[in-house]
């Protein structure tokens, strides 16, 4: 092996490589993979649910923003006024369930404006997310100035398996990555799972598809694609409202104005990496942030050799380079994956296109 | 000419009863900060102060009106990088990265050439601020040609790349000795210096010209027509023998410019690029494209009504204790009501002009497709 590394470039390519499964196998970092996937996983779903019904939603990004502030802010003020112990599972307290409610209550309100302008108003569908995007953004920059919260109401803590599950060889760092983390996290193999199932072999499903396809096929069989799109989107709010709920009150237990900094997008590249499907949308956000993670992982552990000296040196000498490189590769993966992918992955054949019922004549 | 003054007075009238509306909700919004702000009381006169104040922020003196003109400069070129790519059914959200790449080549541009006369180095500065700018538009543009990755989602990551590379050159690589924070030497001659004691620079005048020019080429050359058909028909235009790929490059390249111009704009006004720098103006130009109906006139005059409120906000922030964020509400209820055009007009019993958003329609309909070259 050691001869194979002392190959000049190759050679540091080689360790990186040794180094990526020596980490994800033994190195505790797969339960931060699986943090940073959930938000980007959750809102793919929700793309999953709006594009195959045929609805477009670039808003999921203010969505998940404005469900976020909701969250943290019903928790802290039921914290303020209600102070209770968090429980010694998943460090759960009446406010941070409530926040969760909130959130995807205000995920489903959002959305219910995408709904309307997108299915009702027949605006265009990009314009609209955009607004919400907009809308978003100054709205909770606004009443953040406003109220200035000091206090937090704190975190979902995350699960602590048995270790002997955790290293058992092989497949230890597989069951660490769904079991050391906290309940949004856990609850996205559930939902993904789910909404696979659902999408594929449940009569709703196959309406959903019918109406993304083809709506006025699905019209003539007697399904009501307005009021199905409704739904899918309101739903698909409620994913987008979880996703919130996990960046203030999981990830952080504080809100920062446009903390969601792209991610709403990463989920639709996510989804179109899927190919318009859960399981494979999940993947896609396992993909993207888990580059984000090497990062972390090299700060934890770094490797050893002259990899190790190598990015030792360049640390040392472009420190801020250094870290934005690893903050922005989940975003160049994005846009390769998607320069890519999109001419093999078809969308929705109405993916975006209002329906008009046409009156009868 | 009645008939064309008519035309333009039906154009305008749903763009400005959605700014009435808007103002109507937000001054709900401004009650509601009276309620829970520092005075904790309920004062329905409100949002009349705070409009009051607003305007008188933005037109109560001379030096007001200037701030507006110079807060509405760069929102000329980032509106006009909006508006003429909705014009070929593009919509670029990524201005914000055309305008930090555009103002970071600028202001290293201008370090270079800061000892030379005035009118070599402040062209020279534009100059390569716009071409950077056209290189950030270009990557999304040849993207979305040849690979048909939709230039929503690759501007928008962009935007994030280009953020993190330029604020990470500033720290590790371009930091000028000598000052507390993280950033470039000073751009010395190639600086936008107020006229008199004004705010007012030259970089208005840059601004100004570009939109007769958007103009005169949108309609009045060949190109134009093209990003125009391809714009409102990607099949037809094809059809025609006209090349999509080739006019969506050029069209996010041309975009892309103006938008880098508005950065450099900003940079040299201010004269260095700090490593942390945030911007509205991006994210301001899809408002002032969307008011504008894109199209150059309508973009002036809504890059004017958005430079008013950003340059007259500040002193409602004092003198009514509302935050300037309730600038970016409005701009996002505007838009709302603009797009619910038809719940406007039924508002307001209009009857329906049959208004051209056709190019908004191929927004949405290029998604997830591979463009046909």
């Amino acid at each position: 092996m050691d001869v194979l590394f002392d190959i000049p470039i190759l050679g540091l390519l080689l360790q990186f490589l040794s180094y990526l499964v020596q980490v994800i196998v033994s190195g505790h970092i797969t339960p931060i993979i699986l943090g940073l996937a959930t938000p980007i996983a959750l809102g793919a779903l929700c793309g999953v649910l709006n594009e195959r019904s045929g609805v477009v939603n670039i808003g999921i990004e203010g969505m998940m923003l404005f469900s976020a502030y909701v969250a943290f802010m019903v928790a802290l003020f039921v914290h303020q006024a209600f102070p209770a112990e968090p429980s010694p599972l998943f460090g759960v307290t009446p406010a941070l369930v409530l926040g969760v409610i909130a959130a995807i209550a205000a995920g489903v309100l959002i959305s219910l404006l995408h709904a309307w302008l997108s299915i009702s108003v027949r605006a265009d569908q990009i314009i609209s997310g955009t607004i919400i995007n907009i809308t978003a953004l100054g709205l909770t920059s606004y009443l953040n100035r406003l109220i200035k919260p000091f206090d937090s109401a704190g975190t979902f803590q995350s699960f602590r398996p048995p270790a002997g599950l955790v290293n058992l060889p092989g497949i230890g760092w597989l069951f660490e990555m769904f079991t050391a983390v906290g309940p949004i996290a856990m609850s996205v193999i559930v939902l993904v799972l789910i909404t696979q199932i659902m999408l594929f072999r449940s009569r709703w499903g196959l309406r959903t598809r019918a109406v993304g396809e083809h709506p006025k096929a699905a019209d003539t069989v007697g399904i009501n694609v307005i009021r199905l799109r409704y739904r899918n989107v309101l739903i698909g709010g409620m994913f987008a409202g979880l996703a919130g709920a996990y960046l203030t009150l999981e990830a952080t237990g504080s809100f920062q104005n446009n903390m969601t900094a792209g991610r709403g997008f990463i989920a639709l590249a996510a989804m179109i990496f899927g190919r318009w499907a859960p399981v494979g949308a999940f993947a896609g956000a396992l993909l993207f942030m888990g580059s984000q993670a090497i990062g972390v992982a090299i700060r934890l552990a770094p490797p050893s050799g002259n990899l190790g000296t190598f990015l030792a040196g360049i640390q040392q000498a472009y420190p801020s380079i250094y870290n934005n490189f690893f903050t922005g590769l989940p975003y160049l993966l994005t846009i390769i994956v998607l320069a890519g992918v999109v001419g093999r992955s078809i969308a929705p054949a109405a993916d975006g296109q209002p329906y008009e019922k046409e009156s009868a004549t | 000419m009645m008939a064309r003054l008519r035309s333009y007075a039906g154009f305008m009238v749903v763009p400005a009863l959605s700014i009435l509306l808007a103002l109507l909700v937000a001054s709900v919004l401004i009650i509601a900060s009276g309620l829970i702000g520092e005075e904790k009381r309920l004062n329905l006169l409100l949002p009349l102060v705070a409009y009051r104040s607003l305007l008188v922020g933005a037109f109560g003196s001379f030096k007001g009106i200037a701030n507006m003109i110079v807060a509405a400069t760069p929102l000329m070129l980032t509106g006009l990088a909006v508006g003429v790519g909705l014009k070929a059914g593009l919509f670029n959200i990524g201005a914000t990265g055309q305008v930090l790449l555009g103002g970071f080549a600028a202001a290293l541009i201008g370090t270079q050439v800061a000892g030379a006369p005035i009118w070599i180095a402040l062209p020279v500065a534009m100059l390569g601020g716009m071409l950077a700018g056209a290189l950030a538009g270009f990557i999304p543009g040849f993207l979305k040609a040849f690979t048909g990755a939709h230039e929503v989602v690759t501007t928008i990551m962009l935007n994030a790349l280009v953020q993190l590379t330029v604020s990470g050159l500033v720290n590790d690589v371009f930091r000028a000795p000598g000052f507390s924070f993280a950033r470039t030497a000073p751009v010395g001659n190639a600086e936008l210096t107020g006229v008199g004691n004004t705010t007012l620079h030259l970089g208005v005048l840059f601004a100004l010209v570009c939109i007769p020019i958007s103009y005169w080429l949108l309609w009045r050359t060949t190109v134009g027509f093209e990003i125009r058909a391809v714009g409102s028909n990607p099949t037809a235009a094809r059809y025609a023998g006209m090349n999509p790929r080739r006019m969506i490059i050029f069209t996010m390249s041309l975009c892309g410019a103006f938008a880098g111009l508005g950065g450099a704009v900003e940079i040299l006004r201010l004269g260095y690029y700090p490593a942390v720098f945030g911007t509205s103006i991006g994210f301001d130009g899809i408002t002032v494209a969307l008011l504008g109906r894109s199209n150059p006139v309508g973009i002036l005059l809504a890059a004017l009504l958005l430079g008013a409120m950003r340059a007259g906000a500040p002193l409602m922030q004092i003198q009514a204790r509302v935050p300037v964020e309730i600038i970016d509400v409005i701009q996002g209820v505007i838009l709302i009501f603009l797009a619910a055009e038809v719940v406007v007009r039924q508002i307001f019993r209009l009857r329906s002009a049959g208004t051209g958003t056709g190019e908004l329609q191929t927004i949405t309909r290029s998604y997830g497709e591979k463009v046909v070259g």
